[in-house]
């Protein structure tokens, strides 16, 4: 989280001039053909980001309980209604200059709190109790758990305020306040950075060192680690386990509380059906990279992200979901624990 | 002190027995003579604001004759036909909603769907079951008109081999022309590119876009399908941009994500006209686009629409949203007029049929000649058609629907 305030210098960039014009983005002309695969890179990047961030909350559960965690989208979900709710509440998309920073630092903490929060209680009350049963009992519980989540959003978009439509319509997608304008940050040749681009990079960036950093260099890392390889063998030597999986929840939690913001911010758009495709996305970016392997997640987000970029780009649209999942059916062919993924331990 | 306790107690119990009994006996004055009209159509969903007008707008007919048609009483229930998981109208749900009041012999007349999608998997089951369906929103040519659609259609929507099905709305071989038409001379436009959701409906309007844009010189620079549920749609309009097309014209409604689409392109940087079609015009479309990405600094937006809007109407139609506005307190959504007619033309049917019987009312319905309703003076056609070809032309202003034009009224005879 101190990276997050620290990137606030960044976001200052972003934030300061959010309400200005766009400015005429006058065209000189086409795009060549080099600047449409640049922004397409871009594009595919800073989707891939995000994918990334909450493919580390994926394969972080699955690394150290080996549960396929199938409520993290919704949970993310849940993560994008409450930062609506406070912005909404608090008027943040109204505070300007510093105060604008200061908001969207607020909402962005706020949120992985409540993220990390809420999925270490669904931790503690729907996945601790069943340790020691089969792993398909955790696996039912999990989608359990993401549909009351679901069903959680469907109720919460109904709630009589201004940033849900007053609730008229409770089911409605829900338009995000831009915190951050979509304008361009940048512009080279035709091709536009644009603020939002650089906010992904700005939050996900010093996310993914912090937590190497966690995972690699302290005591509790090497703790995570300890479980993930040998529960017992953890416990036998003094290790809380249950202590370690709970932080790990709130620490895949929060990642992807940051993320959902980010998300809300790139989109502008919020909706309680949007779990699914994120988690959908991430999963699948968890499984490429070989889950259960931190970097692997980071490197299948971005492969993910900039597939689909690519082929939206330069095939059709409707062919993308195949390209994607051709892809990966094609990956797990020949190498079955991912591109990052170490071979699976035989399991007795 | 026991016994006086128990005869209240008493006394009370027949009063509530009494009281009980009065409506039953109501009832009883009009034993068989009663028929049920339904609806069904997308109430869970971003729709909702949308078809709960136009539930409104069939409860306000069928309120104007105080639910009484030739001696009958009217009862009438709204279905929905979505699901919570689509947030869209669900197939299996349009479907269980057809066979149940197919299965209800006191039902005589199905008001839907809003999708045309939907009325695809309704029509040929309340076909077969010879139950009438009159359709205020159902846009898409090929539910009816032979060779407009599908090559099998729209027989395969009529097992029985009789109409049964009809549309208060003109269909898209109109607005599809019409929108077109408006690109090529009011925005000036030379090339455009298609979107379209890969639904009945949204294809079909963008294929008859396509169709009319290719006959009048109008270039099409790139046709493609989204993905509906696809979390945003930047790599698209990068490709849009490389294109430079002057419109882009989106075929699908706002819960197949039009929104979406119009807020990635302005976020790319294409500030040029968006036009779509009728499922976006609807107050939920503007409130997911949010403020920012409707206005005209940003290329504007334009809606084209199969009549006018609530506000345009006159006669009839006009004494209708004013007694909405009284009786909901809010200006109709723009479908909420063709909820009212459906529920009109439906009910005039029935009073006209010699017989209260599902065959008799299509019969009359079919008849339906000269109606003078809130849309003006229309029939049906042998197709099941409405005779009215009036489109109009919508733009956002300020964050509300804008009339701009009609078009398309005098167009050719079919």
């Amino acid at each position: 989280m101190q990276q997050s305030v620290a990137a606030a210098e960044f976001l200052a960039a972003c934030a300061l001039s959010r309400v200005d014009a766009v400015g005429a983005f006058a065209r000189d002309g086409l795009l060549s053909s080099q600047e449409v695969f640049t922004q397409q890179l871009v594009t595919g990047l800073s989707n891939g980001m995000i994918i990334a961030l909450i493919a580390i909350g994926y394969t972080m559960v699955y690394g150290i309980i080996e549960l396929i965690n199938f409520a993290h989208g919704d949970l993310c979900m849940l993560g994008a209604y409450f930062a609506l709710t406070v912005v909404g509440a608090l008027g943040v998309d109204q505070w300007a200059g510093t105060g604008g920073i200061m908001g969207l630092v607020m909402v962005l903490v706020g949120t992985a709190a409540f993220c990390g929060s809420l999925n270490w209680s669904i931790n503690r009350l729907a996945y601790r109790p069943l340790r020691k049963a089969s792993k398909l009992s955790l696996l039912v519980s999990a989608i359990g758990a993401s549909f009351i989540l679901v069903n959680l959003g469907l109720f919460w978009g109904g709630l009589p305020m201004d940033v849900f439509a007053d609730g008229t319509s409770s089911a409605a997608p829900k338009a995000f306040p831009a915190l951050v304008s979509a304008a361009p940050a940048a512009q080279i040749g035709d091709v536009i950075y644009s603020r939002t681009d650089l906010l992904v990079l700005c939050v996900t960036l010093p996310l993914m060192v912090a937590l190497t950093y966690l995972v690699r260099f302290t005591k509790l890392g090497k703790a995570m680690r300890a479980v993930a390889q040998n529960p017992t063998g953890a416990s036998l030597m003094g290790i809380d386990v249950e202590r370690v999986i709970g932080a790990s929840f709130f620490i895949g939690g929060s990642l992807g509380g940051f993320a959902t913001v980010v998300y809300s911010l790139y989109n502008q758009t919020v909706s309680f059906q949007m779990g699914y495709r994120m988690g959908m996305d991430a999963f699948i970016a968890a499984v490429l990279g070989g889950i259960g392997n931190l970097p692997g997640a980071v490197l299948g987000g971005i492969l993910i992200g900039v597939i689909r970029s690519m082929s939206d780009g330069y095939l059709e649209a409707r062919w993308t979901n195949t390209v994607v999942f051709g892809i990966l059916i094609l990956i797990l062919v020949f190498r079955p624990s991912g591109l990052l993924g170490a071979k699976l331990r035989e399991k007795v | 002190m026991i016994r006086r306790t128990a005869s209240i107690v008493a006394a009370l119990t027949g009063a509530a027995f009494l009281l009980a009994a009065a409506p039953a006996l109501a009832v009883q004055d009009a034993p068989n003579k009663k028929l049920k009209i339904v609806s069904s159509l997308p109430q869970t969903g971003s729709a909702n604001a949308q078809t709960t007008s136009i539930v409104n707008g069939i409860k306000m007919a069928i309120d104007e004759r105080t639910a009484m048609v030739d001696g009958f009483k009217i009862e009438f229930e709204a279905m929905d036909d979505a699901s919570p998981q689509k947030g869209n109208w669900d197939g299996q749900i349009e479907s269980a909603n057809a066979k149940r009041a197919i299965a209800d012999p006191a039902v005589v007349g199905y008001i839907g769907t809003y999708n045309s999608g939907a009325a695809k998997i309704s029509m040929p089951l309340l076909n077969k079951a010879g139950l009438v369906m009159v359709s205020p929103g159902n846009t898409a040519a090929g539910l009816t008109k032979p060779g407009l659609g599908e090559p099998n259609e729209p027989a395969v929507y009529r097992p029985s081999g009789k109409v049964s099905y009809f549309r208060v709305v003109p269909a898209d071989d109109i607005q599809g022309a019409v929108a077109c038409e408006f690109c090529r001379n009011d925005l000036k436009a030379k090339k455009v590119f298609i979107l379209h959701d890969r639904e009945l409906y949204g294809k079909g309007i963008a294929d008859v876009f396509k169709k009319t844009a290719e006959a009048t010189g109008v270039e099409v620079v790139g046709f493609e399908g989204i993905d509906a549920k696809a979390s945003n749609y930047r790599s698209l309009v990068t490709k849009i941009r490389a294109a430079a097309p002057d419109v882009v014209f989106f075929g699908g409604t706002t819960q197949t994500n039009g929104a979406q689409v119009l807020k990635d392109l302005r976020a790319g940087g294409a500030k040029i006209p968006f036009v779509s079609p009728d499922g976006t015009f609807e107050k939920a479309f503007i409130e997911a686009a949010g403020k920012d990405s409707v206005t005209k600094e940003q290329g504007g937006v334009y809606i084209t629409f199969g009549g006018v809007p609530s506000e345009m109407l006159t006669g009839i139609g006009a004494k209708f949203v004013k007694s909405y506005q009284a009786k909901y307190g809010e200006i109709p959504e723009a479908y909420a007029v063709y909820g009212y007619e459906a529920g009109c033309v439906l009910l005039d049917a029935i009073d006209r049929a010699e017989t209260k019987d599902r065959a008799a009312i299509i019969a009359a319905v079919a008849a339906t000649k000269d109606f003078n309703g809130a849309l003006g003076t229309w029939s049906f056609d042998e197709n099941g058609d409405t005779s009215i070809r009036t489109m109009s032309i919508n733009t956002i202003e300020d964050g509300a629907f804008k009339f701009v034009r009609t078009a398309g009224g005098a167009a050719k005879a079919k």
